[in-house]
Formats: C-alpha cells, structure tokens, sequence
C-alpha cells in the first residue's frame, strides 16, 4: 500500500520480541519505558494544556494572564499544582463516602488507558492494537462513569443534574463520533492506527476521501467537543446553570483529576483527529513529487504529530473562548435530529466510495 | 397572580398531568443567594420537573438595608448619598432621581450648564450599565470572553467619572441645586475620544455575541412576556419595551435637557429574551448618539445656582417625581411636613416590579433558559432590597 521508508515498532511488539528470545531485564525495560511514556505523557500533557488554555483564554480576553510565576508564568500550573495538593479534601456529610472517592479515578483511568493508544511516532507507541479504533472507542465512553458516578453520589441535586445531563450528552454523541471514525476506517481498510498512518502516506485522508471524509471529519470535531464537555457544549458543567454541575462537590485534587481527565481527553480527541484524518505522524506528502516529499521527511514525525495535534487543541481552545453554551434540549436535538443523520449519509456515501475505489 | 411560598414544604410530589410512565416526582432547589447566576443575593426556589421549571418563587432580603428608614433621619442633602448604593450601576441617575424630588418641592431653578452635564453623565451611565450587562449575559449564556471585553470598556469610562467625581462606581456628584463641582478640564476631550473608540466596539460586541447563532438561538422565543402582564406587573426599561411598548420617561416625561436632543427609543415587539437583548443593543447606540449631540454644547454657567447649605426645607406636601434609569422607572416619593428631613421616604425601584415577571415568563421552560431570563432582566439586587 505505502511507499514509505517507515517501519512501525510499538514499545509493546518490542517487549514481546524480546521476551520471545529470552532477555528478561530487555523485556522489563520496554514494559516500565511504556508505563513511564504513558505517565509522563499524562502529566506533560496535562500541565502543558492547562498552561496553554489560561494564555490562548488571555489573549482572545484581551489580557496577558499567567505572569509572575516563572517566565510568561510557566511554572504557573507547577504552583497550582502544589496548591491544589494542600487543599483539604472534602466529602460531603451524606456522600455516598466510596463512589465520591472512586469517581474521580474512574475518569481518569479512562484516559490512562486510550493514552497507551495513540501513535506518536513511528518508533514511539506503546500499543499497537489491531482493534485500535474500537478500543479508543470503548475505552473513552468509560469516563462518563466517573462524571455520573460522580455527581449521583455527591448528593446535591445540582451535581445529580449536571451528571444526567453529562450521561445523555456524552452517550448520544458518542454515536455521531464513532459512525464518523468508521469512513475512516473503511477508507483505511484497518482498525489499527499504524495501519491507517501509513495508509496515509501518499496523502492525508481529508482529501483523499473525496468530501465524505470531510464531512466525517468535521462530525468528528463537533461531536468530540461534546463528549469533552467543552463549550458550546459544556451543559453537565454548566458553571451559570449548575454552579458547576457535576464536580461542585470535589475539592482539591480530586476536582483537579476531573480536570486533568478532560484536558488529556482533548489531547486524545485532538491526536485521533490528527492521526485519522491529517496523517498523524506522517509527514506532509503529494503523489509522486519525490524531492517535496523528501524535504518533508527531514522534519521528524514527531513533530509532524504534536504539531497536528496542538492546533487541534487550539482550535478546541478557540471553541471555548468564543461560544456560548448551548441549552440541553437543543444539544440533544442537534445530536439526534441532525449530526447523526448526516453521519449515517454520510457512512452510506463513504461505502460507495470505497466499493466503487471512487477515492485517491 | 399567585405566589405561595407555604408549597416549599410541599416535597414530593407526582407533577400534573404527567405523561411519563415512570414514576417521576417535583422536587425543589435553590438557585441563589450565592448562585453564580443570580446577580448578587437574589434567591429564587424553583419547583422542578427533572429539568423543566413548574414554578419559581423569588425570595427577598438578604441585602436588605432600611435605605428608606435611614433616609427619614437625615437631611434631603444627606439622602442623596444613600442612593447611589442601591442601584449602584445607575448611580448618577438615582442621585439625579432624589435631587430633582428635592429641588421640584423646594422650586429651585438650574442653570442649563447643570442640565446638559447631567445629562451627559446620566447616558454615559446607562452606557457603562449596558456594558457590564452584555458580558454578564454573555457569561451567563456560557460565553465568557464578552464578560471581560464589557469590563475593558467599561473601565475607561470609569477612569473619567473618577476624573470629575472622584469615586469609581458609588458615584456621588448631583445634588440639589446642581453639581459636587464643575467637570474636570479633560471631560470633553476625553468623552469624544471614547466614544470614538467605542463605536467600532459595539460592532465587534454584536460580531461576537449577537450574530452568534447558538447565542440567538438560546434567547430567541424564550422567555416570553405579554403586554399585558408586562403592564400588570409595573415592568418598566428595556423589559417593558421589549414587549412593544415605547414607553420611555425621557420622552414620555422629559426632564434634564432630553427635548432638545433627537434620539430613538428602542422597542421589541414579542418580549422575548432576544427582544429585551436587542433593545439594550439600540439603546446603547442612542445613548452614543445623545451624548454626541450634547458634548459640544455644554453652555457656560454655573455649577450649582443656590449655595450648598446643609439643610434644604420643603414646603408640607407629597412630592413624587421620577426617572428613567439603566433598568426603568425609579420614582422617589417625599411627605414632607415642612421640616428639613423628610416624614416618610419612599422608592419606587425598577428591578423590583422587572423581577416579578420572571414567575410569569419561566414556568415550563428548562433551567438554562431561566438563566437566560435572570439575565436578560438585567437585575440589581441591592436595588430591590432597599
């Protein structure tokens, strides 16, 4: 399928073929390399994005934000982190004591596990599942447990609002979301995400799909800013509404792991739309222009990855800071009487395509 | 119109004419005093249906301050500093509102250098007013960039009224028979200037928030008040207007210098969220252009015609007169027995009578319109609960 001089090798397939030919410290070695990319990615990413959305927030305000602490306020989030650390830890008097405690960690686990997932670069993936976009799927409709979980158990009528409001919304366009991310997956021809990143190495799916991957693409963008609770579609927060909807109730850094879940699953929606439909790791390339394709290559893929994925979060950021929020009769309506009608066009279109290979 | 605040103890109950055959039960909550949305200390209980609003019972007094007692044991002069911290965004009209009563009783006459100044600062109030408001609403509907861009705007109109009054937002500078003191020498000049940097703003306030269609979407038909009932309840301002009804005491009962200015008075025509959103939009524009008219021409004169003694007397009678402030009628009713202090002080404040038509408007919509219809009814509690 590709031309490319790219061979992908997960940090997974490396454990296991080291362990298949017996060193033992190698194939523990790999296994802790994975467990600490993933870790670090969680915590980089998540500080990263909490600094970027304070700034991206002040200069569409108008202001300058974060300053004092370190250069441009760079060690910003460091402090708040710390201070976010000393904060009492607060449960409510009638909480149901366990599932309060548990609701945080089960958002966060969701996103720890789709974390492992996502290709960064050729030689820097942990996991390279075979059901890889069926996995992404299943894995981030976990995190609404933990919203839901969260606000039943906090016993305040708000939060339990803000919960079934988050419940509904992130269930319904979860649909619109996966029947998107399936024209890719017939275009591609694969569930795994490797596989779609090299598919894609003569030309990014957006194009390449002529228009219905387009369409896909932009089902994807704004079903994926709902199920991140993301303004216009930030109901089960709702701060105006619901005080704060479902985590009104958590204090510290169990309000701060809901938090750092949502920011990370930006990062994870922003890298599946890179990877799926702008090539992910893969660079910039056209047909058969060898010399602009070899330019291309010298930029490490990498960077071509974070660089895709960061104007994603970008453009998540610009969502926040310039909408209003929608109310949740008209979320629901738009979920169920418009995205995903068009996305089920949509996919039949896209079976046409791929069966009559009408796409580049 | 009936309100039962004796129904809070009435829990749990299967709401009417239900069609849903789940078992499903009303249940109360509060919204306020410290909600984000609820401008201050209002609180309101709302009698729910999962998400849809049965009932909402505004509920009173937690800023509550004996403004009006206070002000039968002090001197008319001495009232008009109390007044700027009710509806503490209309300040100048409301110190405007009681010099006026006062000086209608005691028959004092201004000069025009008094008038137009007054004036001014009575649209650059209203301005400033609708500023703060678009960002709330915008904040409020979900949207927060608005909220700081009305606060830049905002903010340099305060710098000129600390300039000529010397105080930011409890602004306390008309007073029977004229002014604190005379404008500062950069009024003018200053004026101008800001008006020239904010027209092109409310071209960007409407590109950011008005044309926006989810914002449109989110106000349009909701929150609607009839005529009728808009009447009945004694709403006034741009909520009255919203409903079609132009009634506007700048024209209606022209004080300051009003009848020599040219200027529109906004009107909607469903009273809906959208329409009172829209007239605020025009009235801001009309608010530019009366201050246009006037900055030029302000006569040369004195600042205050009779010299400031402490004590005014009013001859034995019921005065009342009234105002068209950022948010509608402010009446001030004086019983004077002909000694210097009054016998009985009354108010008549807008957002009092405006408040009470949100238990008309909300009952069957969801809660996130009912925040839409806070907002849009432009509240200040600390006006209410004098």
């Amino acid at each position: 399928m590709s031309t490319s001089p790219w061979e992908v090798e997960s940090i997974a397939h490396r454990a296991a073929s080291a362990f298949q030919q017996g060193h033992v410290v190698s194939t523990v070695g790999y296994l802790m390399l994975g467990l600490l990319l993933t870790a670090s990615l969680m915590t980089v990413v998540g500080i990263v994005l909490i600094y970027a959305e304070r700034k991206v927030a002040a200069h569409f305000q108008c202001r300058l934000g974060p300053m004092r602490v370190g250069w441009h306020g760079v060690l910003q989030p460091l402090a708040d982190a710390v201070k976010l650390m000393l904060k009492e830890d607060l449960v409510p008097a009638k909480a149901d004591k366990i599932l309060h405690l548990l609701a945080p960690y089960l958002s966060l686990v969701a996103t720890v596990l789709t974390l492992s997932i996502i290709p960064l670069s050729p030689s820097f993936q942990v996991v390279d599942l075979n059901i890889g976009i069926v996995y992404v799927l299943a894995v981030t409709g976990v995190g609404v447990l933990g919203v839901l979980v969260g606000g039943w158990s906090s016993n305040n009528k708000w939060s339990m609002l803000g919960a079934m409001r988050a419940g509904a919304q992130i269930i319904s366009y979860e649909v619109s979301a996966t029947l998107s991310l399936l024209v890719i997956v017939m275009l591609a021809g694969s569930l795994k995400l490797s596989d779609i990143v090299m598919s894609q190495a003569d030309g990014w799916w957006i194009w390449k799909g002529h228009g219905v991957s387009l369409v896909a693409f932009l089902l994807f963008l704004i079903s994926s800013t709902a199920e991140l609770n993301r303004t216009p579609f930030d109901l089960p927060e709702g701060e105006s509404e619901l005080t704060a909807g479902f985590h009104t109730e958590y204090s510290g850094m169990r309000f701060a792991f809901f938090f750092l879940s949502e920011f990370v699953n930006m990062f994870v929606a922003s890298a599946m739309m890179a990877t799926l439909f702008f090539g992910g790791w893969m660079p910039f390339h056209i047909g058969q222009w060898e010399f602009f394709n070899a330019v291309m290559d010298w930029i490490p893929p990498f960077v071509w990855f974070m660089g895709k994925t960061s104007f994603f979060i970008f453009v998540y950021m610009w969502f926040r800071w310039t909408f209003p929020r929608l109310r949740v009769d008209q979320l629901m309506l738009l979920e169920w009487k418009v995205l995903l009608p068009i996305a089920l066009a949509n996919l039949l279109l896209a079976s046409g395509v791929v069966v009559s290979g009408f796409h580049f | 119109m009936t309100v039962h605040i004796s129904t809070l103890n009435d829990r749990t109950t299967v709401p009417e004419n239900s069609k849903s055959s789940l078992n499903t039960q009303e249940f109360f909550i509060n919204m306020g005093p410290q909600h984000p949305s609820t401008h201050g200390v209002l609180r309101l209980v709302l009698k729910m249906d999962g998400e849809t609003i049965r009932e909402v019972i505004p509920v009173l007094g937690y800023i509550h301050r004996s403004i009006e007692k206070i002000c039968e044991h002090n001197t008319y002069r001495q009232i008009v500093h109390l007044t700027d911290r009710m509806d503490y965004l209309s300040a100048v009209m409301n110190n405007w509102a009681v010099s006026m009563a006062v000086e209608k009783a005691a028959q004092i006459e201004l000069t025009d250098r008094i008038e137009y100044i007054r004036t001014i600062l009575a649209e650059m109030q209203r301005l400033q007013s609708h500023q703060l408001w678009w960002g709330v609403t915008g904040m409020d509907l979900g949207a927060f960039t608005p909220f700081l861009y009305g606060f830049r705007d905002r903010e340099m109109l305060t710098d000129i009224f600390e300039e000529t009054m010397g105080a930011r937002l409890t602004l306390n500078y008309i007073q029977p028979a004229g002014l604190m003191f005379d404008i500062h020498p950069d009024f003018v000049k200053k004026t101008k200037d800001y008006l020239k940097y904010f027209k092109p703003k409310l071209e960007e306030y409407e590109a950011l928030l008005s044309a926006n269609p989810i914002f449109q979407q989110r106000l349009r038909d909701v929150g609607i008040l009839d005529r009728e009932k808009a009447v009945s309840l004694g709403a006034t301002g741009p909520v009255l207007r919203a409903c079609g009804i132009p009634y506007d005491l700048r024209r209606v009962e022209p004080y300051g210098v009003y009848e020599k200015v040219s200027f529109k008075i906004a009107v909607g025509s469903v009273g809906d969220c959208w329409d009172r959103y829209s007239v605020r939009m025009e009235e801001m524009r009309q608010s530019i252009q009366i201050i246009e008219q006037l900055i030029d021409n302000i006569p040369e004169g004195k600042f205050i015609t009779k010299k400031p003694a402490a004590k005014i007397t009013i001859p034995e009678g019921r005065y009342y007169s009234q105002m068209e402030t950022a948010r509608g009628v402010l009446g001030v009713l004086i019983v004077s027995t002909g000694k210097e202090k009054p016998y009985r002080f009354h108010l008549r404040s807008p957002n009092f009578n405006n408040l009470w038509t949100i238990t008309q408007m909300a009952p069957g919509s969801r809660l996130g319109d009912l925040v839409a219809m806070v907002s849009t009814l432009d509240l200040v509690i600390p006006d209410m609960d004098r």
